[in-house]
């Protein structure tokens, strides 16, 4: 049943989209600088996505066709329901694609495919600033990416080889755009800081709460902060490989698949693990995927 | 003391005022810091002692006057002609500022190790190892136990904490540490370790010390020069050891004779 669709295209009204559409085009032109804007109340809670969803609401056209992913996976609560939402009202059509996809909405993961020139990328953020943590003023935190103070977040990091003997920051692993503004991915995982730097597509960051745009254009130098002792790495999974599909240089989940401690690593990207399996590769535990 | 620095002071501070609204501050306030020496600010609580401070250490803008500043490179700008990046720049630089408690000059919820070692990393120093290494030289240099690096400040006494942001400090290497209280609120025995301590670095390490106290024994103990403070004026100055033992001015005379003798 089809329902009827009362809201204005993409639910924000025309002149919102404006005001978000100028603050995304200031954080283009500024790679990596937190833009602030008029953040509007969206019919769903603070961290379901409402910074990603203003800004999709803003850029999203008739042609566009739209990808929705939750932790890597189109079929998670936050995905489902968030690409239920445009297709209400926007009724633009939607995908589980990656290369079918002209704008991809999606929370801490990037997809395994590389994307393309023609797609856009929007993250939803929770926390923008990547100095938060260690200066709470905002006052502060601004003046300090003003004058490109950013001693301070190695700091951080200097505290996790101190307690944890490793770079223990997992996501939301800051990274320097451009040589100048200190940037929160957050809360993707480090492993994806590699596919930010020089990506052909554009990358749009929205949080809502916090009321900030910021953006890496296509093209861009995007590098993660390290020590010379301590270079930056991904996550590894030796010996691991996908349980459905075999694939080995990818983001794993690790899934519990019974109550007898059985448990099986797959990709976190669905997309990529179901193509991967159409085109004929399979893991050791292909009879889990109705699971999964 | 016969470096070529020498013919010159490393602060000038001439005819500064600063009015909160009407009310003064401090007033004409002139003087010159040479290398190598330790001046105090003495005066009661509200004789200006600290908005002076502060306007020296650039952390307030005066109404009227200026404050010179020897830079490494040879010039003497006016501190408030310098763009504010310049003199955030040369505060975690060649400035050190010890605040009266530690808590505002630390970063209580990081360990020890890393307030020793943010100064570095502002300054551009990436090498783990390097930052740990000058760490915990610092550490041991200010008595603290290496073993307590990777320990929250707040883990620490008072007398500790206010050692470590000493040490803080003192790790970039300063030409001018600025000192509001640093003994202030301690008891006599970890304020007599601290004084000794202070006392040794600054004749080791060759520092200009601006330091304001309302404790004549930390003057008398630690200082060159003072200078005397009443309703936000300068109303006497000279050598400590001269002003103590023969104050001119009634006020000086009056404060001499308030220390407590045991």
């Amino acid at each position: 049943m089809k329902q009827e669709n009362f809201y204005n295209f993409a639910y924000l009204d025309e002149q919102t989209k404006r005001m978000i559409r100028r603050a995304i085009l200031k954080a283009i032109a500024i790679p990596g600088y937190q833009v602030p804007f008029a953040s509007r109340e969206m019919p769903m809670p603070y961290g379901w996505g409402t910074g990603g969803v203003q800004v999709t609401a803003s850029i999203i056209g008739k042609d566009d066709v739209l990808k929705m992913i939750d932790q890597g996976s189109d079929d998670t609560t936050n995905a489902v329901a968030l690409r239920g939402f445009f297709e209400l009202t926007a009724g633009v059509e939607s995908t589980t694609e990656t290369s079918e996809a002209s704008i991809i909405q999606t929370r801490h993961r990037i997809p395994e495919d590389d994307l393309t020139e023609d797609q856009v990328i929007v993250f939803q953020v929770p926390i923008p600033e990547p100095l938060r943590f260690l200066e709470p003023r905002e006052t502060e935190t601004r003046k300090m990416h003003a004058l490109e103070e950013y001693g301070l977040m190695h700091v951080k990091l200097y505290e996790d080889i101190a307690t944890h003997g490793h770079i223990a920051t997992s996501y939301a692993y800051p990274v320097k755009v451009m040589d100048r503004y200190v940037m929160d991915p957050s809360p993707t995982p480090k492993f994806d800081n590699p596919k930010m730097h020089k990506m052909a597509a554009l990358q749009l960051y929205g949080a809502g709460r916090e009321k900030r745009i910021y953006a890496i254009p296509p093209y861009t130098d995007v590098v993660s902060l390290d020590f010379e002792d301590y270079p930056f790495s991904v996550q590894e999974w030796p010996d691991t490989e996908c349980g459905l599909c075999g694939a080995t240089e990818v983001y794993f989940d690790e899934v519990v698949t019974d109550d007898h401690g059985g448990r099986m690593f797959c990709c976190s990207d669905s997309d990529y693990c179901e193509k991967r399996r159409a085109a004929g590769h399979t893991g050791k535990q292909p009879d889990q995927a109705a699971e999964v | 003391m016969n470096s070529a620095g020498v013919d010159s002071p490393l602060l000038r501070c001439s005819d500064l005022s600063k009015y909160y609204g009407r009310q003064p501050g401090c007033i004409d306030v002139s003087f010159e810091l040479w290398p190598g020496e330790v001046l105090a600010i003495v005066g009661e609580s509200g004789s200006g002692k600290t908005t002076l401070l502060n306007c020296l250490s650039a952390n307030l803008e005066p109404t009227s006057g200026t404050v010179e500043y020897a830079m490494r490179d040879g010039t003497m700008p006016n501190l408030f002609d310098l763009g504010e990046a310049e003199r955030r720049f040369l505060m975690r630089t060649d400035w050190g500022f010890v605040h009266q408690n530690p808590a505002d000059g630390l970063r209580m919820a990081v360990s020890a190790g890393a307030n020793v070692g943010e100064r570095l990393m502002a300054v551009g120093e990436r090498h783990y190892g390097k930052i740990r290494h000058s760490a915990s030289d610092w550490l041991e240099r200010v008595e603290i136990e290496t073993g307590r690096i990777d320990d929250y400040p707040r883990t620490f006494s008072g007398g500790m904490r206010q050692r470590l942001q000493i040490a803080c400090n003192l790790i970039s290497a300063p030409r001018l540490v600025f000192m509001d209280e640093p003994t202030g609120g301690l008891d006599v025995s970890v304020q007599a370790r601290i004084l000794d301590l202070l006392r040794g670095l600054v004749s080791d390490l060759g520092l200009s010390v601006i330091v304001v106290t309302h404790d004549l024994a930390v003057a008398r103990l630690l200082s060159h020069r003072m200078m005397v403070m009443k309703d936000g004026r300068v109303i006497e100055s000279g050598l400590t050891d001269q002003v103590l033992d023969d104050p001119q001015e009634a006020y000086s005379q009056l404060l001499v004779s308030s220390i407590l003798q045991v």
